[in-house]
């Protein structure tokens, strides 16, 4: 792992400027705008249809009943069911089509965030972390997900209730309306105070949160070691006083976000009052009739639940659009290694390692004027402390990072030039701690190659696998458990070795990835790879000794540098530290 | 994985959206379920130390809510001094009952503030509680709970679940009551204004029942389904990413994606499936109130005609009937949030009963300066009773020895470790410190006994001062310092910003996994116990630094009794004893040259590593 804390701080990576943090939403949604008015319309009659009740309620108590004709009560009665038939429809339907909108919406961007985060370099990758990348595409997709449906339903209900609201009152009643429109800006400001208020409180409150829940993952890794300690009580008074913090931040916030309610249903209740006073005065003088404060009556409660609505709105927008950020970073991250021109220059080697020089944070130098080559059919070995930069040359020539100094070939070619399909086409890597997962044992060889049955029994075989696979329930159809937990290391490290054999590789990496494996199986192995893979280029990366004493070339590393390189026997006379190793492991004098 | 939902009314249901790759549910906690007669005598416990303050809500409640009812009915006699029409106002009674609303409303929305600040105050007591009683039951537990069960689940169970329980009792508990209190109350109003209306709502009142209940059978599965498919979705993720260099190395970036499409279209299919149900909820709930409008202003048109009613009543009439039906709607929400309240505290319950490590007899010994001799005699054990793994294990230990513990990876060499520390018991036979056998003595003073060294190595957030000078009270600077040092720590330490004080957390200095383990060889060195234990202590280290530490990790095992579990059969040649560990049981035991002279599993294992190809 590399130290990319210190250079996180002038992150070259964090794109997207708040501004514009909803336009790469915007662009998914944009080919949907055509389904999207079509709900617009369907749900605007279905609300509006729903907005004409009140008032149909007044027109039956201030001037049907005066006139006494029972049939038209019975008129309109069935006039107001047959609008509400039609509100109903037309909210469920706007309200379905707008779920399979978002669906598609959600579908794509989804299926796009995915394919980007597998596009992205390696150094865009250590730059996002991982953890961030995952969050990213789980639960930032699901609160885009939250933002495009809820924003499609709620974000066009209110606005036509708010609006409606006013625009029906106002032709019903305009001075009542007015009444009406003084108490919204005190809503309004209610609202205002509360999210700008809250939505900080919330945010310290969840940070609270991940403290406590990283104490109990810490107590439950660690709990031999707190056990051993007798540190339990110690924990525990550390425990409270993170869940002590978080009760009363959550019980901060709550008390805020409890002012909302009361305080809009009395600011809505006076309203009421006043409309009943303002309303006697308006009838008084014949201006109006009582109906018609009824139906009021009955506005202001719609237009208090549409503002409601749009104050929710406000949050699920906050919350929404913090992540349609996150994931516009991402799909916004510009592709950073491209493939140039070819470059051939012919040699013997079939890899060649010229003056690289390479830093992941280029303050520190990770491999320094590293030069070697290799013909094909030859085995490197790479010896070396823990960050000395063994694994940097295996992510080098793969491609992960360009070298800032210097040239790698293969087969004469540049790296640079070679374009990516084929030249992981080249490759069969096993890296430390590699990938395994939930699939059968064949799947997780095969690994999407679609390679022929016998080319994966027999990897099994050179890998020394074969013989536990056999043992198993259901041999090569065996399902692995997340991360291969149902084996144990040694049968990891085999399969992995397996996987990279069979698609019978250019160039084989074994970075350290023998270290669970006994030696016996691990003599057995290396016997095979001779016999089997004689044409096949092989780099090793190892802690033992024992693993690369035999290859053609060893390189020795400590501290980026190159401290030995050549054969066993030559190294045991020419490079004191490898002769160290060599000795402290194998207990020989030498 | 901060899809953790804050507790907004608007999120709720749907809470858990399978986030990260803590699956919903709490998986292993899933067992049969317990009375939910017990699970609310439980909770009442909780709830019962705050009596007086649920007294207090519910007086407040009650009357909060009875006055608020007051409203329409006084509206509606205002809206009678209107309606005898122009120039016939009554205007005194109207700015009467206008100033009475006002009262009204104002204590009432009072009321339900102080309600609410209590609730909010009285569920944060309950959850601190809850959460206190967890995490202390964790840190009781024994070793073995942590071996079976799954980090994500308890930590689900603690954020998660208590937050369910947090939210049903400071929101569900309330809407409950003032519910309750709405429909009776609007009903006994709207019975006094015009019993005849209330035939109205014999049409409405079955509809939106049959609603609910269609809705909540065909919702839920609907939305647990959604839950399952989108934790399986982000599960994938997570497994993906971990393994991105490797699918770029082989160039499968493609074949992942295809897999990935196929998660990404079942978990928005399904939630595709249970929001169109949840999103008729609405129009539905709008629709049942409209259509009692539309009947109410009929029926009360009709009556009004005949002089059976008077406007103002008809006014108070339906703004009732909004108050009425709308919580009959509410009701099936309420009970299917109230299920899963009861759902998630029945795993935070079962978790505080999961049973503690026995308690320490009374007459247990306290084991102080201790020479650390160890004996274990006939011993046997196995994690699962029927599946004895150590038979009959015979071992002396003097003091100052050194005992190897050897065996292929996964083979149970730290089973003995366990036994030793009491992580588990045993099942027979007797294990001995210093003559004392282990089962007499209290737990603390065994294990403050050994300093251990692990092949895991565990360090918390906080400061690397912190960590190094965790085992020990009041440890100085100089004593980590001079730690480290041993340790070959202490240059890198300091090249760091903030050198000892820098603060170890997630996102911040990536240490590898080498300079992890010198950190937790530093914190042993600090330690002053007579007995050693290393788990494979050196394994993250290269060879370079293992060597340098040497002598250290030599004068940390001088004097002290020793067990080391290896892998390199270099570094225990010179053990007094070793053990062999194959599939779980001991399977040779001996001096180094003994084990050779017995051409075992050991010389075997010995010599494959000097063969040549």
């Amino acid at each position: 792992m590399v130290a990319i804390a210190t250079f996180m701080a002038d992150n070259p990576y964090s794109y997207g400027k708040a501004g514009s943090r909803m336009k790469t939403l915007y662009i998914y949604i944009k080919p949907h705008l055509r389904v999207m008015l079509l709900q617009f319309v369907v749900k605007f009659g279905g609300t509006i249809i729903e907005l004409l009740l009140p008032w149909m309620l007044s027109t039956i108590l201030d001037d049907i009943v005066p006139s006494g004709n029972m049939k038209k009560v019975y008129l309109w009665g069935g006039l107001m069911v047959l609008c509400s038939i039609f509100a109903l429809l037309g909210n469920v339907i706007a309200n379905r089509m707008s779920t399979k909108t978002s669906k598609k919406i959600i579908g794509k961007l989804r299926h796009d965030l995915f394919k980007k985060v597998s596009a992205l370099s390696c150094r865009q990758t250590d730059t996002f972390t991982l953890p961030s990348l995952i969050s990213r595409m789980t639960s930032d997709t699901y609160n885009a997900h939250q933002l495009v449906d809820r924003m499609q339903r709620l974000g066009v209900r209110a606005p036509i209730l708010l609006l409606g609201g006013i625009i029906v009152t106002m032709l019903i009643e305009p001075v009542l309306t007015l009444v009406l429109i003084g108490t919204l800006p005190l809503l309004g400001l209610v609202i205002w105070y509360v999210s700008r208020k809250g939505i900080p409180m919330y945010t310290e409150a969840q940070s609270s949160l991940d403290k406590l829940v990283n104490k109990v993952q810490e107590n439950m890794t660690g709990v031999r070691v707190i056990k051993a300690l007798s540190k339990s009580e110690y924990e525990k008074g550390k425990f409270d006083e993170v869940n002590l913090e978080l009760a009363k931040k959550e019980q901060r916030a709550g008390m805020l976000m409890a002012l909302t309610n009361p305080a809009m249903n009395l600011l809505l209740n006076i309203g009421l009052t006043l409309v009943i006073v303002v309303g006697a005065f308006r009838v008084h003088g014949g201006f109006a009739l009582p109906g018609k404060i009824i139906a009021f009556l009955s506005y202001f409660t719609i237009i208090l639940n549409a503002l409601m609505m749009v104050s929710r709105l406000f949050l699920i927008y906050t919350k929404g659009a913090a992540s349609a950020k996150r994931i516009a970073e991402v799909l916004e991250a510009p592709e950073d290694i491209m493939t140039g021109d070819r470059d051939h220059k012919p040699g013997d080697y079939h890899i060649e390692f010229r003056d690289v020089c390479f830093s992941y944070n280029k303050i520190r130098s990770n491999i320094l004027n590293l030069s070697f080559c290799i013909k094909r059919g030859e085995t490197l070995g790479i010896i070396g402390p823990t960050g000395s930069g063994k694994s940097t040359i295996i992510q080098l020539l793969l491609r992960f990072y360009d070298p800032d100094a210097g040239e790698i070939r293969i087969s004469g070619d540049k790296l640079s030039g070679i374009p990516p399909e084929e030249l992981h086409g080249k490759f069969g890597v096993v890296f430390q701690n590699d990938f395994l997962y939930e699939d059968t044992i064949y799947e997780n060889i095969d690994f999407g190659r679609m390679l022929s049955e016998k080319q994966i029994k027999k990897a099994a075989v050179t890998a020394q696998a074969a013989e536990f696979i056999a043992e198993r329930q259901n041999g090569f159809q065996d399902i692995l458990a997340v991360k291969g937990a149902n084996l144990s290391g040694g049968q990891k490290q085999r399969i992995l070795i397996a996987r990279a054999l069979a698609g019978n590789p250019e160039i084989l990496i074994l970075d350290d990835s023998s270290s669970a494996l006994d030696y016996k199986t691990d003599a057995e192995l290396r016997k095979m790879l001779k016999r089997d893979f004689s044409d096949t280029t092989t780099v090793i990366v190892a802690q033992r000794v024992s693993s690369i004493m035999y290859a053609d070339k060893i390189l020795v590393l400590d501290d980026a540098q190159v401290i030995g390189y050549g054969t066993h026997k030559e190294l045991l006379f020419s490079c004191e530290s490898y002769k160290e190793i060599y000795r402290v492991q194998m207990g020989v004098v030498g | 994985m901060d899809a953790r939902g804050k507790t907004m009314r608007a999120n709720r249901g749907q809470r858990r959206p399978g986030g990260g790759g803590h699956g919903p549910g709490g998986g292993a906690f899933e067992r049969p379920t317990v009375k939910t007669t017990t699970i609310l005598r439980r909770l009442w416990k909780y709830l019962y130390s705050f009596k007086w303050l649920l007294l207090l809500a519910l007086i407040l409640g009650v009357g909060g809510n009875l006055l608020a009812l007051v409203g329409p009915k006084l509206s509606g006699y205002a809206i009678d001094a209107i309606a005898p029409g122009v120039g016939k106002v009554n205007f005194p009674d109207v700015y009467r009952y206008a100033l009475l609303m006002i009262v009204f409303y104002l204590i009432s929305s009072l009321f339900s503030y102080i309600l609410a600040g209590l609730m909010i105050r009285l569920s944060r007591n309950v959850v601190y509680s809850m959460r206190r009683d967890a995490f202390n039951k964790l840190a009781e537990l024994p070793v073995s709970f942590f071996d079976k069960h799954k980090t994500g689940d308890v930590i689900s169970i603690i954020s998660y679940d208590i937050d369910t329980v947090n939210a049903s009792l400071s929101n569900d508990l309330v809407q409950m009551l003032t519910s309750l209190i709405t429909v009776t109350g609007s009903f006994i109003m709207m019975m006094t204004i015009s019993p005849k209306l209330m035939l109205v709502f014999a049409f409405t009142v079955p509809i939106s029942i049959l609603f609910t209940r269609y809705r909540s059978k065909r919702v839920r599965p609907l939305f647990s389904m959604r839950s399952s498919k989108l934790g399986e979705m982000n599960g994938f993720v997570e497994e993906y990413t971990g393994g991105m260099k490797t699918t770029k190395a082989y160039g499968r970036e493609e074949v992942f994606v295809r897999r990935f499409d196929q998660k990404n279209e079942a978990a928005t299919e399904s939630n595709y499936q249970a929001e169109c149900f949840a999103s008729m909820t609405g129009p539905s709930v709008n629709f049942i109130n409209n259509l009692s409008l539309a009947l109410v202003s009929v029926f009360g048109a009709l009556m009004y005609m005949m002089g059976g009613i008077s406007l103002g009543s008809i006014s108070s009439f339906v703004l009732y009937s909004r108050k009425f039906s709308g919580p009959i709607n509410e009701f099936a929400n309420i009970i299917s949030e109230l299920q899963s309240a009861l759902a998630a505290a029945e795993r935070v319950l079962r978790l505080i009963d999961e049973k503690p490590e026995p308690p320490d007899a009374v007459d247990s010994l306290e084991l102080q300066d201790i020479c650390g001799d160890v004996k274990l005699s006939e011993v046997s054990f196995g994690y699962d009773p029927d599946k004895i793994i150590i038979q009959n294990l015979s071992l002396n230990a003097p003091p100052g020895s050194l005992i190897a513990i050897v065996g292929p990876t996964g083979a149970g060499k730290t089973t003995i470790i366990n036994l030793l520390m009491r992580f588990y018991d045993i099942q027979s036979g007797r294990i001995s410190i210093d003559g004392h056998d282990i089962r007499e003595l209290t737990r603390k003073s065994l294990r403050l006994s050994f300093t251990m060294v692990l092949q895991d190595t565990w360090l918390f957030h906080g400061t690397i001062f912190e960590n190094i000078a965790y085992g020990k009270d009041d440890v100085t600077l100089e004593d980590v310092m001079r730690c480290a040092r041993s340790a070959r720590i202490h240059n890198y330490i300091l090249s760091l910003p903030d050198g000892y004080n820098t603060v170890l957390s997630d996102n911040g200095v990536n240490l590898s996994k080498g300079q992890r383990q010198l950190l937790t060889i530093a914190r042993a060195m600090l330690l002053d116990s007579r007995i050693l234990v290393l788990d494979e202590a050196t394994s993250n280290v290269d060879t370079q630094t293992e060597r340098q530490i040497q002598s250290a990790m030599l004068s940390l095992m001088r004097g002290r009794t020793c067990f080391v579990i290896a892998h390199r059969l270099s570094t225990v040649q010179n053990a007094d004893r070793i053990l062999v560990v194959l599939d779980g049981s001991i399977a040779e035991q001996g001096s180094h040259d003994e084990l050779m002279r017995q051409g075992g599993v050991y010389s075997e294992l010995y010599n494959a590593q000097f063969e040549a190809i």
